[in-house]
């Protein structure tokens, strides 16, 4: 593996070897000590071209316990506005002698492009709405310690399906793991093409939450943006919290225990109530540690070589 | 310096020799003491004439120069180009346009013929002075602010009645602005959900040639629709045609690109700016029907909309790369590869005698016979060629033709009796 770009990357393989190094490394976050020597004289390199407070902090921190130098570049709109293409700045800064690049972009495909120009893995740390594979790689993680295998499990995927990374990581990467997915969302707010694309890929698309939810055996809730509003998404917050929030009365219409997703920042109030957020069965604080592991995974995979 | 072209086959339908004398036109005998060109084997067409090309001087002489977009053209088998407005200042001044004319002169590989802006600045408000363009030197009748759509209902009506007067067309980039905004960039469908790239959905187009027709028709003046890349845009434009033809007092033409004939949105996987274009590659189905409309006159040209980009502009996340792609060289390849039973004669009108009529340049596209100016191209059409985007006079390498095989070769072009390429390359 040299680069971690998208799920559709990874073989089934591969992503059980990285959730068991995952398993391992959870292990090493309860420890007092949390370091491990396997980067020792690695630089990795997180460079965001658009604002991440958790995503940007997990990498570093997963970075900084495998003992690799860890460096953040912010490079938002340092770019197109001063008139460097994107190769330019990348170029640049790997050749500071960089192993691993985790980028961060606002345009979809980024991550693909600045791969075929840089020496360096590179890790997709969310390119537009494209893929945020090691989000989805967490989340699924996240759902094998609580349901065991995803193996026919249904999970069902709730909230603003066009503009998310998440959803397109996610659905791939739980359906190569077996699962039953089936994405809910208002029409305006599912892709372009989801009908055809959700036939080839075995997925299942539904307008109504109230009848996916009972049948669900994990439930992931997706960040919507106010802003959408001004796009005509949708006509109001109120009415999107009432026709597609995960609500204090929609929570009774779970399967007992059943596993609360939701991959930050969340609008509570609009696509979650605080009733759910905070439920015994949320597992949202979970879903960040799962991320560390996760994150520390991919890195040692991508980063320590044959004779780690 | 006098010409004979033997053993063409004109038109590939018979063959024959061509005559050119010291003033650059077609006569009837062979001039004494005039080069000669074998032609034989070689297929002859009135030089080829481009209703869209953008030269990108003035502004970005780093890009492209009337010079090396000369060359270009004359390679592909273009002795006449339309120089689009949105250069850097933007054609919509008698001055501005003067200057390019000027420039085309000097290169005098080609006739440059520029299209001026609609509105000042292609700003989409204001109209620029249409009537002072039409009247300077350069003569201009075809006005547009491609690369933006004239999106404002009533400056396009103004716009297209301000026109009547001097016999102008106005050439629209049609997008509406509401459905397909400055980031859209891959063809809305399966795939821009797939990628999560922002769609650019047919209708959008659609929507604006249909209300436009509507226009040229409530007007009575002329519309050109540009690069034209959609099965809904050709099924107003047949509508439209027909309606026209009735009522006599209105017209609408259209034009397509060789991308659009050839190349599909799959290519958008990788994402690679080289293949970012406006409008976007579309889907197989909407290639088969502009393939058709060409065939069938519904579309009456083949337009290059050569759109060369410095290297570095190109170089960016895909949203944020520049739109378009080269084109002059390949174009005549391109469209014989796409549609391989068009016949020469077919060829000819859509890239040279149906364009130059469009662009009123009484001087181009004239038939293979004594008294035309001797704008002519000689086409080795079993010829099989590979692309390299390096071999180009262009200064720009945003080719998305680079390493594939096309068919037929520009062998020599003659404008106005000049040979400008010879045997492939420029003299």
């Amino acid at each position: 593996m040299k680069h971690l770009l998208s799920i559709d990357d990874l073989s089934t393989d591969e992503i059980a070897q990285l959730f068991e190094t995952a398993a391992d490394m959870h292990d090493v976050q309860s420890r007092e000590v949390k370091k491990l020597p396997a980067l020792r004289g690695r630089t990795v390199v997180n460079m965001f071209f658009e604002d991440s407070t958790r995503t940007r902090s997990s990498f570093e921190i997963a970075g900084k316990w495998l003992s690799a130098d860890v460096i953040n570049v912010s490079a938002k709109g340092s770019s197109t506005s001063k008139g460097e293409s994107l190769r330019d700045t990348v170029l640049t800064v790997c050749a500071m002698g960089v192993d691993g690049l985790v980028i961060r972009h606002p345009a979809s495909g980024a991550a693909l492009q600045v791969s075929e120009w840089v020496d360096a893995s590179v890790v997709n740390a969310g390119d537009g709405m494209h893929e945020h594979p090691t989000q989805a790689l967490l989340d699924a993680y996240t759902l094998q310690r609580h349901l065991g295998s995803l193996e026919g499990r249904h999970v069902a995927i709730i909230g603003d399906l066009t503009h998310s990374r998440v959803f397109r990581s996610n659905v791939q990467c739980l359906t190569k793991l077996g699962a039953r997915v089936t994405v809910v969302a208002p029409p305006t707010l599912m892709p372009s093409g989801i009908g055809p694309w959700s036939a080839a890929a075995g997925f299942e698309t539904s307008y109504d939450v109230d009848a996916v939810l009972p049948e669900a055996d994990a439930v992931m809730m997706l960040r919507v943006q106010r802003e959408r509003m001004s796009g005509a998404f949708f006509p109001s917050p109120r009415e999107y919290t009432v026709g597609y929030g995960l609500t204090r009365n929609r929570l009774a219409l779970l399967k007992p225990d059943v596993p609360i997703c939701h991959p930050g920042p969340m609008n509570r109030g609009l696509e979650i109530a605080a009733d759910a957020a905070d439920a015994a069965q949320s597992v949202v604080l979970e879903q960040v540690s799962s991320g560390l592991a996760i994150r520390m995974a991919v890195l040692y995979h991508l980063l320590a070589g044959e004779e780690a | 310096m006098s010409l004979v072209i033997t053993g063409a086959s004109l038109l590939g339908e018979r063959t024959g020799d061509l005559y050119v004398d010291d003033a650059g036109r077609l006569v009837d005998e062979a001039p004494a003491g005039a080069e000669t060109i074998d032609a034989d084997g070689l297929v002859a067409l009135p030089g080829l004439v481009d209703l869209h090309t953008h030269l990108r001087e003035p502004g970005r002489e780093d890009a492209e120069t009337v010079l090396t977009g000369s060359q270009a053209a004359a390679l592909g088998g273009y002795t006449a180009i339309l120089a689009m407005a949105n250069t850097s200042p933007v054609t919509d001044t008698a001055e501005a346009a003067t200057r390019v004319w000027e420039l085309g002169r000097e290169a005098g590989l080609v006739h440059v013929q520029p299209v001026g802006a609609v509105t000042r600045g292609l700003g989409g408000e204001e109209l620029a002075e249409l009537g002072l363009m039409h009247r300077s030197r350069a003569g201009v009748t075809v006005f547009s602010d491609d690369g933006r759509c004239v999106h404002d209902a009533r400056v396009m009506r103004r716009a297209l009645e301000y026109v009547k007067a001097f016999g102008g067309v106005v050439s629209q980039h049609s997008q509406d602005p509401s459905l397909a905004g400055p980031t859209a960039c891959c063809h809305e469908g399966e795939l821009s959900g797939r990628l999560g790239l922002p769609g650019w959905p047919g209708i959008a187009e659609e929507v604006i040639v249909a209300r436009d027709v509507m226009l040229a028709r409530h007007t009575g003046s002329r519309v050109h629709v540009a690069h034209v890349s959609t099965a809904g845009s050709v099924e107003v434009l047949r509508w439209a045609k027909a309606q026209a033809k009735e009522d006599g007092h209105w017209d609408v033409t259209a034009e397509v690109t060789p991308h659009h004939l050839l190349l599909t949105t799959d290519l958008l996987s990788g994402y690679d700016p080289t293949f970012k274009v406006n409008p976007p590659l579309r889907p197989q189905e909407d290639v088969d029907a502009l393939r058709a409309a060409l065939a069938d006159g519904t579309i009456d040209a083949v337009a290059t909309d050569h759109a060369p980009h410095a290297r570095h502009d190109k170089e960016h996340a895909f949203v944020d790369a520049a739109f378009g792609m080269v084109g002059l060289e390949t174009a005549l390849g391109v469209v014989r590869t796409a549609l391989p039973d068009l016949s020469w004669s077919d060829v000819a009108r859509v890239m040279s005698v149906t364009p130059a009529r469009i662009a009123g340049l009484a001087e181009q596209g004239r038939p293979l016979a004594p008294g035309s100016p001797a704008h002519v191209v000689l086409v080795d059409p079993a010829a099989s060629v590979t692309v390299d985007r390096d071999a180009s006079a262009s200064l720009s390498r945003n080719n998305p033709w680079h390493g594939r095989g096309l068919t037929s070769r520009v062998v020599h072009t003659v404008y106005a009796g000049r040979v400008t390429v010879r045997d492939g390359d420029l003299t």
